[in-house]
């Protein structure tokens, strides 16, 4: 019998929960989570290096029976597009552990559980292969991120957390419906894999992708359904927020890929000019949001807005630069963004603040955070050699190959993108050093603080100068999506 | 009637739960006062005889007592979903009556009276023999709301109770007449048959039915027959509260269920609207309404009328998959709000109540153990995976969409999603706030075990519900 890995990549986490039950040292809680999520992330590896980059079937494939009235099953399986994200999960829940390791230091146990949890759910999300396991992991992943908002959250963290549950439920449930639509009219299974081979008739693609691009883009955020978004980002302790950036976010720009576009070509080809609108959109206003503000972290949350945007534009362009370059933003987004709200929160310990009045001349303070700030925020400017140019460039090539005016409109995107980031940086980092607040005496990272960021750092260069190894997971994949779409459109365009 | 051995076999489970209840009464009489608690545990046996004497008898069809009642799955399941209800009721009361003031042996007695009467109701395939089971089981809970004497709000809840349900009962009786006019029958296959091309649109008919939709939906606190029930929960004991709001309701359902969908399927044109718009209604009002409740046996109480709400939806959807998604979703329903209410009678202690929401405030900070598990109820009841609530909403939502009724399945998340603010609310209040007071738990080995029934059980049927859903969709009868 071959090694169920995906199921083990999935549920070590929550074993790693269950055994904190057991716990009472916070020393120990702290340990045991790292222990678990590192070895979690040595999981991950294997599955990357095995996979198999020639094809774009489901690989991993793991499939029993589960609930047989109903025709569930316990489907797993991953191709080029979720392996990636299963990577990134599992990268960024050690960071997740290091990054709580201090600022955490009440309910140490309750939160390293939560975390895990939150793992496990979240990798589950992208290994799943049937639609109500899918939808399972869904909306288990709210229960361990609303506690963590609210009870380890900031000021503001209970209408924080109840705003963010309500949005994404109020989205999700919505899909639910979806989901049970397709049931039916895929002849009763909720097999991702079945379901797909099905043609569906306009009319009910229509509804059921409305269905689903709700719940995805209240997750994403796409404009206008952002507004969750600021105050969870602004009120979670640091880990939380490298969670939503680094994973969450892309739950809802997956789902756009495996289901919209995927299940609902036709649909999705009718809609294509409003999610077009609606991604420039949260692309310029997202930027120019950033700019107005004075709290380093909503700044950070904003520019998710807008770099979620870009995202989302390269879907929608039916080549395979855009989405193979939104796919590569993806996992960037994750790395840049993350490390960003990494480096906020260290700096929040020392001194905090996050109001950027308070900041000045901290490269003269802490040299050797301020280099990784730097780093990260050059990658999260897109600026070449850095991971996240790969995917802003072929994004913005892909959205000139299909529409002029878009990715015209997004280039502005990306210059307030350059605006917003090096003044902040310019307050920031540069300069005399603010003798208001507490900078002057603060302490520069520590060995468990620099595993953290190099980590990051390490994936930033990478990334930036051989995207080739990344890029060849997708190819296969994206091929095989962008021929389904074209045949699609073709006929689309045949049917007009 | 000719005497036929099968009437006493097949209802050999009420008989001993009859029998059982009229022994311990007088039983009662003798017992000194220090030992009235031996009642208690007396009434689990029995219960739990009538259990294992019921599962003897599973796998069996038969009709008794001239067609009157009817022993075949379905009327099994909702047994041994009553059983559950009775079982954790009592459970939760030892302790519970023993703080309000004295355990008393009718307390259980009565208990196990409601406890046949449901089930007289479960099997009942004729109108008169529903409506025998429904008011034996009625008149035992009024009783039980104004148990604790000595408290002004139990007095006045039972008096409400006792004379708005008189009126619901006369109600439902006289939908009865009519029907029985119009067609010459109570029983329900008989009336079934009666009705086969019957127009639907008979105006006698529809007064009929809409009385019997009055009746039983007074049972199930629809709305708008659902005036009762805050006041009815708030002032009732804890543990009364409890069992009420499951038992007496999946009896009620039970009934519905073969009325409506047995007997009153040819006409199903004529009332699927009614209880369509009943259902919205119901579902919109208690979610509504728990929003802005301070006292949690209030918030509870309009959060089962929501719940009444979506099992109602499942009636309207009809059908083998209507049907026993309504008996699934009873069976995780007395589960979880059992759990619930089990976590609340812990905290009477002394005289601490423990029914305001602030009550609540940092219970996760002082004992986070019942902090955890409210916390496992509360998102069971507001429907998220991986918990059976889940599981029961989505089997409904699956009976809904099967049929085509899609608008009134988007209706049912939509109000599902704004319920959640309300239960999410009490988890906020447990772990992000910090306490007010120290909190005294008053736990017991008796309430431990049956809320570790109720959180084992909600959890089995969330995430391995397989075996619990065949069993349902083998019990439904055959439509």
């Amino acid at each position: 019998m071959e090694l169920p890995i995906l199921s083990i990549v999935t549920f070590l986490p929550l074993l790693g929960a269950a055994v904190l039950l057991f716990i009472k040292n916070n020393t120990a809680a702290r340990w045991i989570a790292l222990g678990f999520t590192v070895v979690d992330f040595l999981v991950a590896i294997p599955i990357v290096l095995n996979f198999d980059r020639t094809t774009h079937n489901m690989q991993f494939v793991e499939h029993y029976n589960w609930i047989p009235s109903w025709n569930i099953t316990y489907h797993m399986g991953i191709d080029g597009i979720s392996v990636l994200f299963i990577f990134l999960s599992a990268l960024l829940g050690w960071i997740c552990v290091l990054a709580s390791w201090r600022s955490i230091e009440h309910k140490v146990k309750e939160f390293m559980m939560a975390l895990l949890v939150m793992q496990t759910a979240m990798i589950g999300v992208f290994c799943a292969l049937d639609f109500f396991l899918f939808y399972l992991f869904w909306e288990a992943m709210l229960i361990p991120m609303y506690l963590i908002i609210g009870v380890w959250g900031g000021k503001n963290r209970i209408y924080a957390a109840i705003k963010f549950f309500l949005y994404t439920l109020a989205g999700s449930v919505l899909m639910l419906i979806g989901i049970i639509a397709l049931y039916f009219a895929g002849g009763q299974t909720f097999d991702i894999m079945e379901l797909m081979k099905q043609n569906y008739p306009f009319a009910f693609q229509f509804w059921v992708f409305l269905a689903f691009f709700i719940a995805f883009a209240i997750k994403v955020p796409m404009f206008p359904f952002h507004t969750w978004l600021p105050d969870a980002h602004v009120e979670a302790p640091t880990a939380g927020s490298i969670i939503l950036a680094g994973v969450l976010l892309k739950m809802g720009t997956y789902g756009l890929i495996r289901f919209n576009l995927t299940l609902f070509e036709e649909a999705a080809r009718y809609f294509t000019p409003i999610v077009l609108v609606m991604s420039v959109i949260g692309i310029i206003y997202g930027g120019y949001l950033a700019l107005a503000q004075s709290d380093i972290k909503k700044l950070i949350a904003y520019s998710s807005i807008s770099h979620m945007g870009f995202v989302t534009l390269g879907l929608f362009v039916y080549n395979s630069a855009g989405v193979e370059g939104a796919i590569m933003q993806m996992l960037n987004h994750g790395i840049s963004t993350g490390a960003l709200f990494l480096c906020i929160g260290l700096i929040y310990e020392r001194t905090h603040t996050r109001e950027l009045d308070a900041y000045g001349g901290l490269a003269k303070v802490v040299p050797v955070y301020t280099t990784f700030f730097t780093i990260f925020m050059l990658s999260s400017l897109a600026i070449p050699g850095t991971n996240s140019f790969i995917g802003e460039f072929l994004i913005l090539v892909g959205a000139f190959g299909y529409s002029k005016l878009a990715g015209g409109l997004s280039i502005i995107g990306a210059m307030l993108g350059a605006v917003y980031l090096l003044s902040m940086y310019k307050r920031f980092a540069l300069g005399e050093v603010n003798h208001k607040g507490h900078i002057h005496d603060a302490r520069d990272v520590n060995t468990r603080e620099f595993i953290a960021m190099a980590a990051l750092a390490i994936f930033v260069f990478w990334i930036g100068v051989n995207a080739t190894p990344f890029m060849e997971l997708l190819h296969p994949s994206v091929n095989h999506l962008l021929e389904q779409l074209n045949a699609a459109g073709s006929m689309a365009a045949y049917i007009k | 009637m000719n005497f036929d051995i099968n009437n006493i076999i097949f209802s050999m489970p009420e008989i001993i739960i009859l029998a059982g209840a009229c022994l311990l009464l007088m039983f009662d009489l003798v017992l000194p006062k220090s030992q009235k608690h031996v009642i208690a545990y007396l009434s689990l046996a029995v219960v739990i005889i009538a259990g294992a004497q019921t599962w003897m008898l599973s796998d069996n069809i038969a009709h008794i007592f001239d067609r009157m009642f009817m022993f075949d799955g379905y009327a099994l399941f909702f047994k041994f979903v009553f059983y559950i209800a009775t079982l954790l009721a009592i459970l939760l009361s030892i302790n519970y009556m023993k703080i309000e003031g004295g355990s008393y042996g009718e307390y259980y007695v009565l208990i196990l009276f409601a406890l046949s009467g449901m089930m007289i109701m479960a099997s009942g395939t004729d109108l008169l023999s529903i409506y025998v089971g429904l008011e034996l089981m009625a008149l035992s809970i009024y009783i039980l709301t104004g148990f604790t004497q000595h408290y002004g709000r139990s007095n006045e809840a039972a008096m409400k109770y006792i004379i708005l349900g008189a009126f619901s009962s006369g109600v439902l009786l006289y939908g009865i007449s009519l029907i029985y006019g119009l067609t010459g029958t109570t029983q329900l296959t008989d009336l079934a048959l009666a009705l086969k091309g019957q127009d639907s649109m008979d105006m006698s008919l529809l007064l009929a039915v809409i009385f019997l939709v009055a009746g039983f939906g007074f049972k199930v606190a629809a709305v708008p027959f659902h005036m009762w029930a805050p006041d009815v929960y708030e002032g009732a004991p804890t543990s009364i509260t409890a069992f009420m709001s499951v038992g007496p309701k999946a009896a009620a359902f039970a009934a519905i269920l073969r009325v409506f969908i047995d007997a009153l399927g040819p006409v199903a044109a004529s009332w699927e609207t009614i209880l369509a718009l009943v259902a919205v209604v119901t579902m919109a009002t208690g979610s509504l309404f728990a929003l802005v409740q301070t006292n949690i046996k209030r918030m509870l109480a309009y959060s089962s009328i929501a719940h009444a709400g979506y099992a109602l939806l499942g009636v309207v959807a009809g059908g083998r998959d209507g049907i026993s998604s309504v008996m699934l979703y009873m069976l995780i329903y007395t589960l979880m709000n059992m759990g619930i209410f089990g976590t609340i009678i812990m905290m009477r202690k002394g005289d601490f109540r423990g029914e305001n929401i602030h009550d609540y405030t940092g219970l996760s900070k002082t004992n986070k153990l019942t902090a955890f598990l409210m916390l496992i109820f509360l998102f069971s009841l507001a429907g998220i995976p991986p918990t059976g609530g889940f599981v029961g909403k989505f089997y409904i939502f699956i009976a809904l969409v099967s049929r085509g009724l899609i608008p009134l399945a988007v209706i049912a998340v939509l109000f599902s999603a704004v319920s959640a603010y309300f239960y999410i609310r009490i988890v906020m209040l447990m772990y992000m706030k910090e306490p007010t007071h120290r909190f005294d738990l008053a736990a017991t080995p008796a309430s431990g075990i049956a809320i570790a029934i109720a959180v084992i059980g909600t959890l089995v049927i969330g995430i391995l519900p397989s075996w619990f859903l065949e069993m349902a969709q083998r019990a439904a009868f055959p439509v």
